[in-house]
Parts: C-alpha cells; structure tokens; sequence
C-alpha cells in the first residue's frame, strides 16, 4: 500500500527546520522563532524571520518548508486584507486560523507546513492556535512547533504557569527557545520575538552571542588537573574494557 | 496518420514520460540539461546594490559556453543573476521582465524589486520546484535598495548578501569574512570579483570571467567580463600542417552559382495574373 509521507521535504527544498512557538498572557501574546533556514546541511538563511505578519494584531509562526508556508502566508495575508475591507473591522485571530487550516488541511498531501497562529482581538483578548501537519486546529495557552520543539517539551511542561505577566512569558520563550537551539541542528542563530497587545506589536531580538546560557559542561570537563586525571583513568578503565 | 498539433494545451507536456522511462529502463539515460553551474552573487552598499556572476555554462562535465551572460535584465533598475537550469533562468527572467514593464505602465509609476519578487516566486511556487531556477535579484527603486534569492521551490530571502549556485558556499566564505555595512562602491566590486572568483577556481561547475552590475538610484552599469582570469595562453608553437602534407588524388571543381532558365507564362495568363492584382484606383 502507497503511503504519502507528508512529512518529508522534497530533494532541493529549503527546510524551515525551527523552533518556534507562542505563549498568551494576561494582555496580549508573545510569539518567537529561531532563525535559521536550511537547504540539507547548509544554512541558506542564518537571520531568517519566521514571525510572519498577516494582520495588524494577527502573526504567525512558520515552520517547514519554507515555500510551502511562505506562500500559504502570503495567501491568507491577502484573504485578511479582503475580509477587513469587506466587514469593516479587523478579522478575530480564530477567523485567521481557521483561513490557515483550511489551506494546510485541503491541500495536506502537497504541502509540509507546521504553522502556530497567535495574536490578539477584540471579542476574545489574547489567543494561541496550532496547526500542525496534518491541518488540524488547536487552541492551547502556549504552543510549540518545528524540529526542536521536541527537545523541549518537558522544560515546557514543567515551567509554564498561568497567569504570568509580559515579562515573565518573554523570559520563557527566551529560554525555551535558547535550550531548543543548542540540541536542535536545525535551529540555530539569533532569537526573534513578538509582543502583541492591544495597543502595539513590539519586535525584540537576541543576537546568538547573547542568547540565555545553561549547562555548558563545565563540571565534568573542568580545568582542574585532579578531576582531570581522574577523568582520564576513568576513561583508559573504560576502554580497556 | 493525422499529424499531430503542434499547439498544445497551456502547461508541461508529460507524454514524453514513457518512451523516457522504457530508455533509461534500458540503459540510455536522459541527456543532461544545460546548467549554469555557477557561482551568482548579490551585495548590499552605500549606494545602491552589486550583482556579480560567473559566466561558465555547463553540460554535465562539458563546457557548453565559455561566455555566457548570467545577470539578466528585468527593469532598468533591476536585474536578476540566474543559477540551475540555464533554460528556466533564461525564460523566466525574460517573462517577467516582460510582465513587469506592462506592469509599470498600467500602474504609471517605476517598477519595484517586490513586485518582480512576488511574480518570480508566486510562478515558481505554482510549478512545485520543477522550474529549476534559482535567482539573485537586486535592484534600486521608490524605497530603496533591495536584493532578495528565490529558490526553485518559490520560497524567498532578503538579505543585505546572497550568494547561489554550485559555487554559492565559497562565495559565501569569502562575504562572511569581508562584508561590512556602508561599503563604497570600489570596496564593494572588490568584495563581489572576490567573491566570484573564490567560486570561480574552487567550484568545478563555475569558471571563466566575472561580470559585475552596479545599481544606483541614477543609474545602472553593467560591467560585462570587468575580470578576465582565464584568458587563453599563446600556443607555444604553430601547429599548422604544411600545404603538401595530404597527397591530392584528384580535383573536381563545380560552380555553385546556379544557372536559371526563366519561361515567362503566355501573354493570357499574365493578363488574368495582372487583373487579380490590387486595384489601387
């Protein structure tokens, strides 16, 4: 039986390998993305902006293949300008999520497009949707995608609370992003985020040289001779083996 | 048999595929396309955008064009370097240059690098990647200046330096060592021949001259072969054959100036022939 792998980029095709993700707080969203762009082992794009702006309040988050969802983007970028003519007011963030779900779940077998749509409305305040492969619609507090979402779904888990302020929830998304990015190969260079409120859209940026650090290594493989000679004795012990 | 029509359908034709695949099932394979190699680059300075490529065409390991031109026109303020396929870069860089101007003259005002852009990159996405282009595109209009790369699959980057092609990782060394912002225009072309040449002699699918396109917001120069490095030695000795090396065995000569007899038509039928001719009264 054929099976179509949705998942799978074809030969040439530039990967938004990625991590990205979107956090709603009390007045507003704060959505971030590593920006690192890659055509198999080569970065084609180490400054990439993944946070993509389809309304004024309304963003959204690619991963994939950088095509696929800059296109699909481009397309409900227009449908939303269409809408806010046409009804006179801005489209919810749920008008805006459902317009992306539509395109990645009808075309699903031609396209691989990982897309987490966030911002703020009117009716609702701040919202978080996730669309992942398949083209399904999810609304989740906070959401993460792309290859190195994976790597830190427990540091996730274990440190989201409810409630938070703007700069509690940016401190998150800084350091998930920054553990994300040092064990994911495809994710990588500098850090780009979004405050969305009602009043403003704020763009913050982390160079890599200023990204958050944790363990480094440095207790194991210290510059003290002793641990050091006991390391290697240690070692030789284990190679012998 | 009908003959059949030679106006198809909009679109690719497919029906090539199976004879294609009987072929290759047997051993023959598909005849490479002509591809550009390359080494094509693009950098922002103080003044405007340089543009730089290399001008080897190749046909699987055969040079099919010592000097070929890879920076094609699409605006008189923009142009466009083409990488892959040389074909597809040749096609779709003329189909939008031409797209563009009508462009212009509907909306009145001066062409933009984003509109070329989004033509180039909404045609190659709608083709899947099977359109192997691959472009730099730099120019100076209304807002700026703008470089920007489309990969074959549609997707896009906008960047103050962009290298592509086969070449595009040793370019791209030589640009991460030595671009800074605000650069003058001598520093710049340096930078771009630089560049280009890196590709140049360290990619097999890349050689010959460098060419180089400075865009200003006045005006635009295209610097055609600005570097030649490959330029063909003097042969050390003459290798002419002495006349009287082949023996002759025999000569014929034939005139190829052809001999016509004209037989005008009787008077009656010159008469009809000349009724039927425009009345011009």
């Amino acid at each position: 039986m054929e099976t179509i792998d949705i998942a799978r980029l074809k030969s040439g095709e530039v990967n938004l390998g990625t991590s990205i993700m979107a956090v709603q707080f009390d007045g507003g969203v704060v959505v971030g993305a590593d920006s690192r762009t890659t055509t198999g082992s080569y970065i084609a794009n180490r400054v990439t902006d993944k946070l993509t702006h389809v309304h004024d309040r309304i963003y959204c988050c690619r991963s994939g293949s950088a095509a696929d969802t800059q296109a699909i983007a481009d397309i409900v970028h227009y449908y939303l300008q269409i809408h806010t003519q046409t009804t006179g007011s801005a489209p919810s963030v749920h008008t805006a999520a459902t317009m992306f779900q539509k395109l990645c779940y009808d075309n699903k077998d031609a396209l691989s497009a990982g897309i987490i749509v966030a911002g703020w409305d009117k009716e609702v305040g701040p919202s978080v949707y996730n669309i992942p492969l398949g083209g399904g619609l999810f609304r989740q507090p906070w959401a993460i995608g792309g290859s190195g979402s994976t790597y830190v779904y427990g540091y996730c888990d274990a440190t989201y609370k409810e409630g938070w302020g703007r700069d509690e929830t940016v401190e998150f998304v800084k350091n998930t992003l920054a553990l994300a990015m040092s064990r994911d190969g495809s994710s990588g260079g500098v850090i780009r985020m979004c405050v969305i409120t009602e009043d403003k859209v704020e763009r913050l940026f982390i160079p890599g040289d200023q990204l958050p650090k944790f363990w480094q290594g440095k207790e194991v493989l210290g510059t003290d001779i002793k641990k050091d000679a006991d390391l290697a004795a240690a070692v030789a012990m284990a190679v012998d083996a | 048999m009908a003959t059949a029509s030679v106006y198809k359908g909009a679109g690719f034709d497919f029906t090539n595929e199976v004879r294609n695949t009987f072929l290759t099932e047997r051993g023959i394979p598909l005849p490479k396309a002509t591809s550009t190699g390359t080494t094509i680059v693009g950098c922002l300075f103080k003044d405007g955008i340089i543009l730089g490529a290399d001008t080897r065409a190749t046909e699987g390991p055969i040079v099919a064009d010592k000097n070929c031109e890879k920076i094609h026109y699409i605006t008189d303020n923009i142009r466009c370097c083409g990488a892959g396929t040389a074909a597809d870069t040749e096609f779709t860089t003329a189909l939008i240059s031409s797209n563009m101007e009508l462009h212009a003259l509907s909306t009145g005002r001066k062409p933009r690098v984003v509109t070329a852009m989004t033509m180039l990159k909404q045609m190659l996405f709608r083709y899947q990647g099977h359109i192997g282009a691959a472009l730099v595109l730099g120019g100076v209009d209304a807002t700026g200046p703008q470089l920007f790369t489309i990969h074959p699959h549609g997707s896009t980057d906008k960047l103050p330096y962009v290298t592509m092609g086969s070449g595009s990782l040793a370019a791209m060394a030589v640009f991460e060592a030595k671009w800074q912002p605000n650069m003058e225009r001598e520093d710049a072309l340096e930078l771009v021949c630089a560049a280009i040449s890196a590709g140049i002699f360290n990619d097999l699918g890349s050689g010959s001259n460098v060419d180089a396109c400075v865009i200003t917001a006045s005006h635009t120069e295209m610097l055609r072969n600005f570097v030649k490095p490959n330029e063909r030695v003097q042969k050390e000795r003459s290798y002419q054959f002495r006349r009287g090396t082949t023996a002759v065995k025999k000569e014929e000569i034939r005139s190829l100036v052809v001999e016509e007899d004209i037989t005008h038509l009787t008077s009656a039928g010159r008469g009809a022939a000349e009724g039927e001719a425009m009345d011009t009264s």
